[in-house]
């Protein structure tokens, strides 16, 4: 047998490749303007002397002051707490939805392309079929009793997996002919732990990725749901609730609208810098042209 | 012929959920509770019945009631009586011609945008249109409808004049006047889409610039300008129209902000009202146009892949 190879001299000197960057320049730029965000988010409303719930009966609807830095509302509440408070819960919505959305993502895709036949079928049938009804409806129905975030984030993840569960998928089937996934089988392992011990640790890649996609989506789906009143329901607040409270008077009170708009907008680009970065570095076929 | 059947069972399927889900959560009888006097039980009992949305009613048997008619092409009636069919209907066209106008739109500027940036590869003004598409994606559509509205109040002021109307779809009736009402939030459906877009046939139109029969008509001497618009631009057109095509359909309950923010009266606008004033057939209905529309546009779309790719022109 041997003898029929070629005698390639392996190049001895050749130098290991060197080991990519841990974050491209616009990563880095994102990844600090989130953990920015994060800590006003976490320590802001801590250190403001006002809270959501304090009305200042002195300033209804004033410009931004020294008493007021991000001026207050019709009701004189003081925008800048607000805003911060608005900022942690949709941080924590977006976090939330985007980790438990990932992870069903991560179970049906793996089944689904580890087991493919019934299972496969009924699974992306499943899929499918929540792919089509219209997610917007079903939340803003559902939410529309109950003012429980935890509620409205349950039911956020619930119709945000299907799109990366058939990315998962697809993932799964290629990762089920690879040799560490057959090894395993052979070996007798159970298949359920196959998927989840094997199949599923080898797409994390993919899997981080997507999460941090979702993350947007997820706090730019509340937005549109606390527009019309759904979701998050007074006293509690979101950046968009509080977008939906300025955009009335947004014309002759810019600061009750472009302080939530501003930071929302911020953190969005924050998320999607890091998201991008991080698809880039797990998929580099997608960076051909950037 | 599968796949028919399967679309079919899915919109099936989908609606019936759509409505048990509203049946279940949505409450018909709150328009009655803030009345005075206060309606007897019994006649607010009747009246509900009469329109199949009584909650005291068995849940079955209002189901059975709301499918055979879903077969014979009847949608159901509103809490006040009215037919949710000719509501809808009329709520169609409204939605339409505000989809229609932004789609196309959004198509144009980001087919020019994602062709031009190709062209320019990594040129400003590829980098350029990169940075604004990149802040676009991160506008929610309600903070951009009410940008545009600022933005338009600053033109009418500065121009004096009151071309850009922020909120329904006409005024007098004229064709300039329709206009004017449509600039607005067919440009809050037109950016996002097009910030898309132009990612989009940015990224086919590089692929196709680079394959072999592009170098191909270069390398015979063909002028540059014949080349891209003649060789790469119409080989990067077809899945780029394949996504336009699919997005239609999304887009009908998709304007939902769009439509309210601006109060033009379509669809989307009609299920935020459905959903509070509990009407269980509204909400069910728009769910079946919705599901009905998304499974078209996606069949449709891929049809014209099949049919625009050169592959299979002999």
């Amino acid at each position: 047998m041997s003898a029929t190879l070629p005698d390639i001299a392996t190049p001895v000197e050749t130098p290991p490749p060197a080991r990519p960057r841990m974050f491209s320049a616009t990563g880095v730029a994102g990844l600090a303007l989130l953990s920015f965000l994060a800590a006003l988010a976490v320590l802001g409303p801590i250190l403001v002397p006002w809270t959501a719930a304090d009305r200042d009966f002195e300033a209804f609807l004033s410009p931004p002051s020294a008493d007021h830095p991000f001026g207050t509302t019709p009701s004189g509440g003081d925008i800048l707490v607000l805003t911060l408070l608005g900022l942690r819960r949709s941080l924590l919505i977006g976090l939330v939805v985007a980790v438990a959305a990932t992870t069903v993502a991560a179970l049906v895709g793996a089944f689904a392309g580890y087991f493919l036949g019934w299972v496969d079928r009924t699974l992306m049938w499943v899929t499918d079929l929540l792919l089509v009804i219209p997610a917007f409806l079903v939340v803003a129905v559902v939410s529309s009793g109950q003012d429980d975030w935890i509620a409205l984030v349950v039911l956020l993840a619930a119709f945000m997996w299907m799109v990366t569960a058939k990315a998962v998928r697809g993932a799964a089937i290629a990762a089920r002919d690879r040799e560490y996934v057959k090894a395993a089988r052979f070996m007798g392992v159970p298949s359920h732990r196959v998927v989840l011990r094997h199949v599923v640790p080898n797409l994390a890649s993919l899997l981080v990725a997507d999460a941090t996609v979702n993350v947007s989506a997820a706090i730019l789906a509340e937005t549109s749901l606390a527009y019309f009143g759904f979701g998050v329901v007074p006293p509690d607040v979101s950046l968009g609730s509080l977008i939906a409270d300025g955009a009335p008077t947004a014309l002759y009170a810019p600061w009750t609208f472009w302080w939530a708009a501003g930071l929302l907008i911020a953190l969005i680009v924050a998320v999607n810098l890091v998201g991008d970065d991080l698809r880039d570095r797990f998929d580099p076929s997608l960076r051909a042209y950037a | 012929m599968v796949r028919l059947v399967n679309y079919t069972a899915l919109i099936v399927v989908a609606s019936s959920l759509a409505w048990l889900l509203a049946a279940v959560t949505l409450d018909p009888r709150a328009n009655y509770a803030g009345r005075t006097p206060a309606p007897p039980a019994a006649v607010v009992d009747a009246a509900l019945s009469e329109v199949n949305l009584n909650d005291r009613d068995p849940l079955l048997d209002r189901y059975l009631t709301w499918a055979s008619g879903l077969v014979r092409g009847d949608f159901g009636r509103t809490w006040d009586g009215l037919s949710v069919g000719a509501d809808l209907a009329e709520r169609a066209g409204v939605t339409l011609r505000l989809v229609t106008a932004g789609l196309v739109a959004g198509a144009l500027i980001g087919l020019t945008v994602g062709t031009l940036a190709a062209v320019h590869h990594r040129r400003w003004f590829d980098r350029l249109s990169g940075g604004v598409v990149f802040l676009l994606l991160a506008v929610p559509a309600v903070v951009l409808a009410n940008v545009l509205i600022l933005g338009a109040i600053w033109v009418n002021d500065t121009t004096g004049t009151r071309f850009l109307m922020v909120s329904g779809e006409t005024t007098t009736g004229g064709l300039l006047d329709r206009l004017g009402h449509l600039v607005l939030p067919a440009l809050t459906l037109a950016l996002p889409l097009a910030a898309v877009v132009s990612r989009y046939q940015r990224n086919t139109m590089l692929d196709v610039l680079n394959a072999d029969h592009v170098r191909t008509a270069r390398a015979k001497g063909l002028p540059r300008r014949t080349v891209i618009v003649k060789h790469a631009l119409r080989t990067a057109l077809i899945p780029t129209s394949a996504y336009l095509t699919f997005t239609f359909g999304a887009l009908l309950v998709g304007s939902t902000v769009t439509e309210t923010v601006f109060g033009r009266h379509g669809l989307g606008q009609r299920l935020i009202a459905a959903i509070r004033t509990g009407d269980v057939n509204t909400v069910a209905a728009i769910t079946t146009v919705a599901a009905v529309a998304l499974l078209l546009s996606a069949v449709a779309a891929d049809v014209l892949q099949r049919v625009l790719n050169p592959g299979r022109a002999r």
